[in-house]
């Protein structure tokens, strides 16, 4: 690992303030992702901002119809969060579901989403809840937020400080996981929303996560995974790695997706 | 250089630090608490699990600033020297829960860590599955998790945490 500075900013204004004046300098938030690509020395911020001091940052609350996830709250505080429980399940489920216990109690859901790494779980809950992502700066939609593999549209002093999720009214995460790394080889989450219904498949897609309108489609029309019957995936612009061929994963994808829309439509 | 304070298994240490310096590598080298291994540079194999404010986290993943102010337990610090073993260490004693041994003390923070979430009735399968972030390359883990669920049952009756 590289030298560097640490800071240790006591509220988001000031951590915004030091991305801004220190040219490369990188927040960090659980280190899970950030920590081991500073060991292989893949990154070498010349500058160190740690978030895991400012008070409030992990909170987790309700506000009105949605639910509001603190960018520093840990996986393992969304999975076990009642809150989280009782309104969006399959987030907590997904939480869950991340690495292995001690990554959770370290890993962030900022710091995920900000790495838009694409195997990561996170992003197929946000896009597919139509989650807003909160900055020091702005709001993001998932559509203009996510901007293909380990790439978004955040700013080099913007810091995410929350994310917003609207209640949806069935939902369901299935994630299939690649045997080694234990990411998703492919993960499909589902949501059935007041308005519509939304399919986002996550560890598939050579651009990260993606919707999937045609499956969307036919489950606007019936939330059933019977409607879903000799629907099929393209295999094209879909990641062909040693872990499985573009053929393999848009097979999944079907797959899963039918399995998620069973599970949602059997919470209730 | 960046000023740290912390327990460390009950005791208070500070220490100037630079700041890239790892958990792991400030309680090996400057504490001499060598029961804390390394087996990867990938954060998957789990040898240096140790318990942070009481919950277990990679210390090879963790700078060393990072934990400034917080409470460090590591395998040195479940039982006193000289003293019996924690229940969990006699349960992987007992159960030939290891070989060669380097995944061990890991293993045994990580277990002690799923008895404090999950309480002390383990089935093999909630033990399997809590066990995916440490790797063994002697054992096959069989035995590993017959000692988890038997040192789960041990610390019901103990006054070791
Ligand atoms: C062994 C292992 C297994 C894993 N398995 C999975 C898995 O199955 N699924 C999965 O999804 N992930 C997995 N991860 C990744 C894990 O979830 C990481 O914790 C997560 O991707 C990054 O979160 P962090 O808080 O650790 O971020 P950090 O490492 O602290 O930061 C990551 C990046 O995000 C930036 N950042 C952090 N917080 C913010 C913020 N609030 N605003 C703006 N930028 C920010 C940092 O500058 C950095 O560039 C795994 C990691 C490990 C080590
Ligand atoms: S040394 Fe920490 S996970 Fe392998
Ligand atoms: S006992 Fe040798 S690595 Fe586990």
């Amino acid at each position: 690992m590289y030298e560097f500075k640490y800071h240790r900013p006591g509220t988001v204004r000031q951590a915004a303030n030091l991305l801004a004046k220190n040219e490369d300098a990188k927040v960090i938030a659980g280190g899970h992702t950030l920590v081991p690509v500073m060991k292989q020395r893949l990154a070498s911020p010349p500058h160190l901002v740690d978030l895991s001091h400012i008070e409030g940052l992990n909170e987790i609350e309700m506000k009105g119809r949605a639910l509001v996830i603190g960018a520093t709250a840990t996986h393992f505080e969304v999975a076990n969060s009642p809150t989280v429980g009782e309104a969006i399940p399959a987030l907590a489920e997904l939480a869950g579901m991340i690495g292995d216990p001690a990554v959770r109690h370290r890993g962030t859901i900022g710091g995920s989403l900000a790495n838009n790494d694409p195997t990561a779980d996170y992003p197929a809950a946000v896009m597919a809840l139509g989650a807003t992502i909160v900055t020091n700066k702005r709001r993001l939609k998932p559509e203009e937020y996510f901007q293909g593999l380990f790439s978004t549209a955040l700013e080099p002093d913007e810091i995410i400080t929350k994310v917003l999720f609207p209640l949806p009214k069935k939902a369901a995460y299935v994630k299939f996981r690649n045997q080694a790394s234990r990411y998703a080889l492919v993960g499909v989450f589902v949501a059935k929303r007041p308005s519509d219904v939304r399919v986002a498949v996550t560890g598939a897609g050579s651009n990260g996560v993606f919707r999937l309108e045609s499956f969307e489609e036919a489950l606007k029309k019936r939330f059933s995974h019977k409607v879903l019957d000799g629907l099929t995936v393209a295999a094209e612009g879909l990641n062909s790695d040693i872990h499985g061929s573009a053929e393999y994963r848009a097979h999944l994808i079907a797959v899963l997706a039918r399995r998620a829309v069973e599970a949602a439509t059997a919470k209730e | 250089m960046a000023k740290i304070s912390m327990i460390v298994n009950g005791n208070p240490v500070t220490a100037n630090v630079d700041p890239r310096m790892l958990l792991v590598q400030f309680l090996r080298e400057n504490l001499r608490l060598t029961g804390t291994h390394v087996g990867c540079d990938t954060s998957q194999c789990g040898a240096c699990v140790v318990h942070l404010d009481g919950r277990a986290v990679k210390s090879c993943t963790t700078l060393a600033v990072m934990a400034d102010g917080h409470e460090v337990k590591t395998i040195e610090g479940l039982a006193a020297d000289g003293a019996p073993l924690h229940p969990m260490q006699e349960a992987f004693r007992e159960h030939h829960g290891l070989q060669c041994g380097f995944c061990t003390p890991g293993m045994i923070m990580t277990a002690v860590d799923i008895v404090h979430r999950k309480g002390n009735d383990l089935t093999d399968e909630v033990i399997r599955e809590e066990l995916e972030g440490n790797l063994c390359r002697c054992t096959g883990y069989q035995n590993i998790v017959a000692s988890i669920a038997a040192g789960a049952k041990a610390m019901a009756k103990s006054d070791l945490a």
